[in-house]
């Protein structure tokens, strides 16, 4: 099914709401085009093209709510969906915990569509991957990446007159090249909501120079080092804790945000001064839709840590409701504040340290401290003297955001880091952190 | 991309186990009715004759139509019940020497052959770039076959109260018991997969799995602390029977210390001793950290043999396929050549398989129409062979595919999964007490705790659900704070001592995530409970702010 215009889905989401029996009626429409290529030994791989439409319906009685979803939009199918809706709640046993759909809502758009990404076809997919297998075939390297773009729109609808509708594009590249003998490896990501800001050549050069020079990697004992982490290596180790700011958990006694005693660390210094860090729908370099689908909230702007406090809990409506706080839609983007220095130059201020270029396999230890393991990946090297002396083996790190956000030295400039295969669309600056725990080492290359 | 949805695949982390996949909600009557076989075969036909006819030199085709159910439920609440299907087709070809992929939700006749055409379409673009052509190894077609997962209870037609009802006693035995939240989840999974394929293959299989995950939190506002015990049992490939606990399906762990399942789960049980371990947990003595003789039971080891062995045997990752995501792997071609790479000690053997009943990975036929196998991947400790697909066999000497193909959805392509791999039982009669009457300065893990190892399944760290300290071959208390970390060579080669066939169990997972875009699949993994020699543990307590 192709993208429904506005009109399109508000008709839908009409027709649906006039069909359903029920004390309530939900709607949501997603509807996206996802085309990818991925390509490995040089050469191509797997290329394909996913579209898909869906429209869920989710209805109440009383406090019994019941979910349906269906592909196909014409009027057998969408009475269809409200009446398996409507089945399914009158056999879910009541939930306590039950809120009405929410009022009617402000979504303030945001530029989360460009035409240039929507404009994507097989042909710029073929030459992302051509490009990149030519640049590293030429350095005698072996390039292995994944390209994709999506493009899509957004649609929710409740029974009490809440209506949005958006269209949003994303794409995403990683490329790892690696030498033939497997002693180097590099690797770089890159994503935008807009096609003109991504350049598959110039992505895949810095790749190409990782790998070139992370060639015989010296071992280095494990222990506590000065580190340069770059963005791409703190998305995952902050969005962990960026998604762990459950009002309801920390109330409860099982968050890192937890109070002794009782209650939580709300106004709390817990990080740097340095450290600021915010959600914001309508940011220019990560937008996303001014409301969460899954509570039909609007977003807000919201500082989550200011000047290294705790400025905000994230309270689901049942638990603002509860705890006589405002419920507001989840976030869906996180911007870390930073300076203006970029990774080389944070390098040149650095007497002794480690740089790392990516983070993997990243798990929690211990959910009390937020402990996480990971290893690094893709190109660690040595710094002296504010240059880059030589690479080094991987290592595994069990460290806390909390403890490293604490541990800033100095931060540069914010970069993008999206795409698929994180959890928040996020800018974050590369940092220098010091005593950052690294407890064993790797041999993986 | 914010990826929470229930109906999509979170991605955070590749070549590691992810966060469920789901399709679209359907009514619970509705999941009984199969799609006409004859229908299916007329759509794979259209496909397979279009692709044909636009020139592929191969084509298969699966129907999928993917059924699930979810219940959630916190304390003594049910939070959601969903029942989930989604169907469509997905078409592979090679045309020009290069795969082609394509998929549709619209079942229709014109819409496979568009689909197909589609493909064959893409295979050519891909052909421009592809270095040597595809060569697939030989499988015979078997004509029109039908196989389905054993079953007792149809988890469709158990009635829904009877199962969230099933939930809050757990939850509410865990909260007696001491836990102050219980968190308890049912998955129940349905896959109708229909293959067919130019070989002259058109198998339908009908697979049935279930999991109920559940955590129980202990927390001490005082000392501002909180603990949790999760469910040791794994999920199964098998029907609502599993919950049917039986008597001769419960042992007792070493030392007493607590009850596992092999065959049924006693849930409440399970539950109820969570709730007590958790508090127990809150006052346990911290770690020493240092090396230690660990004994681990089946319910963890499991994982640890998925990631440094399961992993680490595939042959995409040998070959480079994966280098971008879930990463390469040490266990090279030429390791394997030498034919005397020591992966482990000589007792450890280690067996690839599809076959075996109520485990995740078994199915009569993969998705490229390959019969399920068993074989050796390590044998006395050295590294015997790897996990391939058609496309694979050749690189091996193999004269055709382990069967190790499978895609998680109809709109996946598919590609190398992993099978069971498993870890064989000793030779000598042995029980667990006896295994640890020897031991004198050990710890013996329980349950599934904290993984991550990295990109070439080298070097490892897991932790666990229960930690008992042993001292001159007794158990003794609870530990807290503890995790080992290994490298996956050395670990093995300190494989000491195996458990005989009686304590032979399966663990396993449904969330393996590979590949890009990511996809999920389901795998078991048994073992008996094992001893390692000398292993570093460390001690994970921080303190923050």
């Amino acid at each position: 099914m192709k993208m429904l215009t506005q009109d399109q889905a508000k008709q839908i989401c009409d027709k649906v709401m006039a069909l359903s029996k029920a004390d309530e009626c939900r709607v949501q429409i997603s509807g996206s085009q996802r085309g990818n290529v991925r390509y490995a030994r040089n050469s191509v791989s797997t290329a394909g093209l996913v579209q898909n439409t869906q429209l869920t319906v989710s209805v109440a009685f009383g406090k019994r709510q019941g979910t349906a979803s269906v592909n196909e939009f014409d009027d057998e199918s969408l009475e269809k969906a409200v009446r398996r809706a409507e089945e399914v709640a009158r056999l879910a046993p009541e939930n306590p915990e039950f809120l009405p759909a929410v009022k009617v809502q402000v979504y303030k758009a945001s530029s989360t569509y460009s035409a240039a990404t929507a404009a994507i076809d097989p042909e710029y997919r073929a030459e992302v991957a051509a490009a990149s297998i030519e640049l590293a075939r030429k350095k005698g390297l072996v390039a292995a990446g994944f390209f994709s773009d999506t493009t899509g729109f957004e649609t929710v609808a409740n029974s009490n007159g809440v209506f949005g509708y958006q269209t949003l594009t994303n794409l995403g590249f990683t490329v790892t090249t690696r030498t033939e003998d497997g002693l180097g490896s590099g690797w770089v990501t890159r994503s935008a909501n807009d096609a003109a800001r991504f350049n598959a050549r110039e992505a895949s050069e810095i790749a190409i120079e990782k790998a070139l020079t992370s060639v015989n990697a010296k071992a280095i004992e494990p222990g506590r080092y000065t580190v340069i982490l770059e963005p791409a290596a703190t998305s995952e180790i902050i969005g962990r804790m960026f998604g762990a700011f459950d009002a309801r958990q920390a109330d409860e006694g099982r968050s890192f945000l937890s109070k002794k005693g009782g209650g939580n660390r709300l106004g709390e210094k817990l990080f740097d001064e340095q450290v600021n860090l915010w959600a914001d729908p309508w940011n220019p370099d990560v937008p996303v839709l001014g409301w969460d689908n899954a509570s039909m909230l609007a977003r807000e702007r919201t500082d989550v840590i200011k000047g290294g406090k705790i400025a905000s809990l994230d309270y689901t409506p049942y638990w603002a409701e509860k705890q006589g706080k405002r419920a507001i839609g989840r976030h869906g983007n996180m911007i870390m504040s930073g300076g203006g220095k970029s990774t080389e130059e944070l390098i040149a201020s650095t007497k002794k340290g480690v740089l790392v270029t990516r983070t993997w396999y990243i798990r929690m230890v211990d959910p009390q401290s937020l402990l996480l393991t990971g290893l690094t990946r893709d190109g660690t090297f040595y710094i002296e003297n504010g240059k880059i002396k030589h690479p080094i083996k991987n290592f595994r790190f069990n460290e806390s955001p909390v403890s490293m956000l604490n541990n800033i030295e100095e931060l540069g400039k914010p970069v993008v880091i999206g795409g698929d295969e994180v959890r928040y669309q996020m800018m974050i600056p590369p940092m220098k952190v010091r005593d950052f725990n690294f407890t064993s080492l790797s041999d993986a290359v | 991309m914010e990826r929470r949805s229930f109906l999509k695949v979170s991605a955070a982390a590749g070549g590691s186990l992810l966060i469920p996949v789901f399709g679209n909600a359907i009514a619970a009557d509705e999941l009984l009715s199969p799609m006409a076989v004859q229908f299916k075969k007329s759509l794979a036909d259209a496909a397979l004759n279009a692709a044909t006819k636009a020139g592929a030199s191969y084509c298969d085709v699966r129907i999928g139509r993917y059924l699930n159910q979810f219940i959630t439920t916190r304390d003594l609440n049910v939070e959601d019940i969903v029942n989930t299907e989604s169907s469509g087709v997905g078409v592979r070809v090679i045309a020009g020497g290069a795969y082609g992929f394509c998929s549709t939700n619209v079942m229709t006749l014109d819409s496979v052959a568009d689909a197909a055409r589609q493909a064959v379409a893409i295979a050519r673009a891909n052909a421009k770039l592809q270095l040597e052509p595809v060569v697939l190894a030989p499988v015979k077609g078997v004509g029109d076959v039908a196989w389905a997962t054993p079953f007792k209870k149809d988890w469709r037609a158990v009635p829904i109260k009877e199962k969230a009802e099933l939930l809050i006693a757990a939850n509410k035995a865990g909260l007696d018991a001491g836990a102050n939240f219980m968190q308890a989840n049912l998955f129940q999974v349905n896959q109708q997969k229909y293959f067919a394929s130019t070989d002259g293959s058109y198998i339908d299989q009908d697979l049935h799995r279930l999991w109920s995950p559940f955590t129980a939190t202990a927390v001490d506002k005082a000392s501002n602390r909180f603990r949790t015990r999760d469910g040791l049992s794994s999920p199964v490939a098998m029907g609502y029977e599993f919950f049917d606990a039986r008597p001769e399906h419960k042992l007792k762990a070493a030392g007493g210390v607590t009850t596992l399942y092999n065959g049924s789960y006693d849930l409440i049980e399970d539950a109820r001793a969570a709730g007590r371990q958790a508090r127990e947990k809150l006052t346990a003595k911290s770690v020493e950290p240092g090396k230690y003789d660990l004994v681990l039971s089946p319910e963890h080891l499991f994982l640890t043999i998925h990631e440094s062995v399961g992993h680490a045997t595939e042959l995409d990752r040998v070959l480079g396929y994966e280098a971008n995501y879930a990463g390469t792997s040490f266990a090279t071609l030429d390791k394997w050549q030498s034919k005397k790479f020591k992966y482990g000690s000589s007792i450890v053997n280690f067996v690839a398989d599809r076959t075996t009943a109520a485990s995740l990975g078994c199915v009569a036929y993969d998705d490229e129409g390959v019969p399920a196998k068993r074989w050796d991947i390590i044998k006395d400790g050295i590294l015997v062979n790897y996990q391939a697909t058609r496309d694979q066999a050749h690189v091996i000497g193999e004269k055709e595919s382990q069967g190790c193909s499978y895609a998680d959805s109809w709109s996946s392509v598919q590609f190398q999964r992993m099978p069971n791999v498993s870890l064989a039982a000793g030779k000598k009669q042995l029980t667990p007490d006896e295994m640890v009457k020897d031991v004198k300065k050990g710890i013996y893990i329980l349950g599934r705790g904290s993984f991550s190892i990295d990109q070439q399944r080298y070097n490892f760290q897991f932790g666990g659900q229960l930690y008992f300290e042993i001292r001159n071959g007794k158990i003794g208390n609870q530990l807290e704070d503890v995790a080992y970390q290994s490298n996956t060579q050395e670990f093995w080669n300190a494989c000491t001592a195996l458990c005989d066939a009686r304590d032979w169990r399966m663990g396993g997972s449904f969330f393996d995530g590979k590949g890009q875009p990511s996809q999920v699949s389901a795998v078991s993994h048994g073992s008996p409970t094992t001893r390692f020699n000398g292993i570093n543990v460390i001690n994970t307590a921080r303190k923050i702010g």
